[in-house]
């Protein structure tokens, strides 16, 4: 396999395969926190912070202990360990140090664990066999991809106040819709770089 | 999360926790519908439901994971601390995740690789979680593990609906067996790739509001409340 340089990683995971559009993770919050932009903004930024960290963490625990000691099939529960346990600390870390980032962030921290994007984005790296500069590239970029997307659809909904929609479509429903049509815009960068 | 006090209050009302199994299964089922209803498990439904066959596959990992995780969160909710319950559930969840994709990997190493990191985001998913922390810890382990496997189920309809539409305009197959003839068919692309499947999802949603709100069931909830 060829060497994927991490700026291809970078705006493939942004722009091509997006990880929510293209890959489908992280919907849950996805759908219930982009009524507004600041909450997305402050989940978004939280998400790219903790994805960041969390692929290099997982990366060393991966290749670090899991693979020397032959227990790769024990993966998904060190992973979510490694997540579960990384979110606290942060959280404890930024409640001790700044009130001001624990106001703005903090409340999004728990909210991060349950987030399938951040395991996904550990899984993908292994499953594509980066290495650790890769990695790091993938799990920065897979999290800015993320924050982009929950923004322009917090945007969306703001102006959908606006609209008048049949009752069916309302809520859920109509936001599925207008992601798949976003799912379609950015399936127009498609070709510009290819990563799998 | 808000979601979690809503689907409790909900059985407490109907009374479905303290009933026997048959209203625990329509619930889940229909009523409670995981992803319809209650907008759970989202990412994995549009994710491997490309194919019929994959999303049969997914549906019948998620009703054996939340049948056993809830049977074992039920069997041990008086030995769990309240305070570290979440980390004990997603330790029971993981388990059988870890079973099924070894399972998987030994007998159907083709579907492994195709559902890739979908199988091991089981344990994320929302409604395994949801099930445990709603359910399973307040009621004793049969009902409890009704209430999991008709989740499961419930999941698992959706799901195979969605592979059905998807895989049928997007390859005109049906569980590989042509169904639409590409004579006079051209399969649409769009189905298979992401947009597709959110615009079915979308869809479908929208046709269960449709159909609940016609029945003029008080307990119909706009999917939205979420």
């Amino acid at each position: 396999m060829d060497y994927i340089s991490p700026w291809a990683i970078i705006v493939a995971s942004i722009f091509t395969s997006n990880i929510l559009l293209a890959n489908f993770l992280g919907m849950c919050s996805f759908l219930v926190c982009s009524k507004q932009i600041g909450t997305s903004l402050g989940l978004g930024a939280a998400v790219v912070f903790v994805m960041t960290a969390t692929t290099a963490i997982n990366y060393g625990v991966y290749y670090g202990l899991l693979v020397p000691m032959g227990l790769e099939f024990l993966w998904f529960i060190i992973f979510i360990a490694v997540i579960a346990a990384f979110v606290q600390f942060v959280e404890m870390f930024v409640e001790r140090f700044s009130q001001g980032l624990y106001h703005a962030l903090g409340i999004f921290l728990p909210l991060i664990t349950v987030n399938c994007a951040i395991l996904g984005a550990a899984l993908f790296m292994i499953i594509r066999r980066y290495d650790f500069i890769q990695s790091l590239a993938y799990g920065f970029a897979a999290g800015v991809g993320w924050a982009l997307a929950i923004l322009l659809m917090a945007g969306l909904r703001k102006k959908m106040g606006y609209s008048i929609i049949p009752k069916a479509f309302q809520g859920v429903s109509i936001i599925m819709i207008i992601t798949g049509i976003m799912a379609m815009a950015f399936m127009g960068f498609n070709g510009m770089v290819r990563i799998q | 999360m808000s979601n979690l006090p809503v689907a409790c209050g909900a059985c407490q009302a109907g009374g479905v926790c303290q009933g026997k199994g048959l209203s625990t299964l329509k619930s889940g089922l229909w009523a409670n519908n995981p992803i319809s209803v209650q907008v759970l498990g989202i990412c994995s439904a549009l994710a491997v439901t490309s194919k019929l066959e994959n999303a049969l596959v997914m549906g019948a990992a998620l009703i054996f994971v939340t049948g056993c995780s809830n049977l074992f969160i039920s069997l041990l909710r008086k030995a769990i601390p309240r305070k570290i319950r979440m980390i004990a559930e997603v330790a029971i969840i993981a388990t059988f995740v870890i079973l099924f994709d070894q399972v998987l990997r030994a007998f159907y190493y083709d579907m492994s690789k195709t559902l890739g990191p979908y199988v091991g985001l089981i344990i994320t998913n929302c409604i395994v979680m949801g099930r445990a922390e709603a359910f399973a810890l307040q009621n004793p382990p049969i009902v409890s593990v009704v209430d999991g496997l008709a989740n499961g189920m419930g999941y698992a309809g959706v799901l195979a609906v969605i592979g059905a539409i998807r895989e049928l305009l997007g390859y005109g197959t049906i569980l590989d067996f042509a169904v639409l003839s590409t004579s006079w068919y051209v399969p649409n692309q769009v189905m298979i790739l992401a947009p597709g499947a959110f615009v079915v999802l979308g869809l479908l949603i929208a046709m269960f509001n449709a159909i609940n709100a016609g029945k003029g069931a008080a307990d119909a909830k706009p999917a939205g409340g979420h």
